[in-house]
């Protein structure tokens, strides 16, 4: 985390790629509200910032959920603010959407669906992965 | 017995632990993350389907709900609420946790 | 937690004063945390509150102080989309004051 703001703050007006890659499903851990909660603070760097969602991170996107009776937040719907944070870029890898029984309709936010190889070398072209 | 699975099928290998050391005629309760396995679609789909011929499947409606998923179980999943829970442990000699 | 007393209930508030439970909130609570803020609530200060409060519910978070500028000019116009607007109405930071009198957590991304 603090190697992380060291590379967001180090020089004056250089913007660098970060990606932070999500893999866990929502509700099980907490590492997916912690990452969201790290991309929402990331956005105040002015970087490069994609999010890729993938294995049973693809869960984290799903519409219509109801939190009630588990009684916690339903921070899907903070997905959908991310565009006022200017993080405009929001990938699903397509095998991971596929093997959930997922669409792209079934997804709270648009977003771009990429196979393997583009989302291979979306992956080898960025300065930062965050992992979580 | 019953048996509570709790993290997901496509991450961890309880579930197969699970349905491959459960006797016939036992329960299995999917909760949390596990119960993504009984939606349809998915590649642990079939696990569970194979699985419903000798065993009793179960998934916690709160915790598909809070995923989205309340829509999607497969046919022949029993929906139990935290009632159901709490009956399903008093109805059976031994629980047993894979966590 | 700490507790304060408003209109003869007791409500738990958090080491800076910001309400613990969302639920806790009516109108009694927002002029009370008004009053430990400073500000007198006119109009223009509860058009701000009841914005934030809509943002919350829409979104799950309190905005950083940038979004919410930016999305109260989309909605209510540029003339109180802006820094000097909203700083006239909560001197000290619209995240701060305005988040606190809504009854909304600390915004994420403030820092």
């Amino acid at each position: 985390m603090s190697d992380m703001m060291d590379d967001m703050e180090g020089g004056e007006g250089v913007v660098k790629k970060f990606m932070f890659v999500n893999r866990k499903a929502p509700h099980g851990t907490i590492y997916a509200l912690e990452a969201l909660e790290v991309v929402l603070i990331s956005a105040a760097f002015d970087q490069d910032v994609s999010l890729v969602f993938a294995d049973d991170g693809v869960y984290q996107l799903i519409k219509g959920v109801n939190t009630k009776g588990i009684e916690v937040k339903d921070f899907s719907k903070t997905y959908r603010a991310l565009e006022g944070y200017d993080i405009e870029k929001l990938y699903v890898d397509k095998d991971s959407m596929e093997a959930r029984g997922l669409t792209e309709d079934d997804l709270i936010v648009d977003v771009t669906v990429l196979d393997s190889a583009a989302m291979a070398a979306l992956m080898a072209d960025q300065d930062v992965v965050i992992s979580c | 017995m019953l048996h509570i699975v709790n993290k997901s099928a496509t991450e961890r290998t309880a579930l197969d632990s699970a349905l491959r050391l459960a006797t016939k005629g036992s329960a299995v309760l999917l909760i949390e993350d596990a119960v993504y396995a009984a939606t349809k679609g998915s590649t642990a789909a079939a696990k569970i389907q194979s699985a419903m011929a000798d065993l009793q499947i179960y998934a916690l409606g709160p915790d598909l709900e809070a995923r989205g998923v309340a829509g999607r179980v497969l046919d022949g999943v029993k929906i139990v609420d935290y009632g159901g829970f709490v009956d399903l442990v008093t109805e059976h000699n031994a629980c047993q946790s894979w966590l | 937690m700490p507790m304060v007393e408003v209109a003869g209930k007791s409500i738990e508030v958090d080491e800076e004063g910001y309400l613990t439970n969302l639920a806790d909130w009516n109108q009694e609570v927002a002029d009370y945390l008004a009053k430990e803020e400073k500000v007198d609530m006119t109009d223009a200060h509860w058009e701000v509150v009841n914005f934030l409060r809509e943002y919350y519910d829409e979104y799950q978070i309190a905005p950083a102080v940038r979004v919410l500028t930016k999305a109260i000019a989309k909605k209510l116009g540029a003339d109180k989309g802006n820094n000097k607007y909203l700083y006239e109405l909560f001197p000290y930071g619209p995240a701060k004051q305005a988040c606190k009198i809504a009854g909304l957590p600390k915004p994420t991304g403030c820092i």
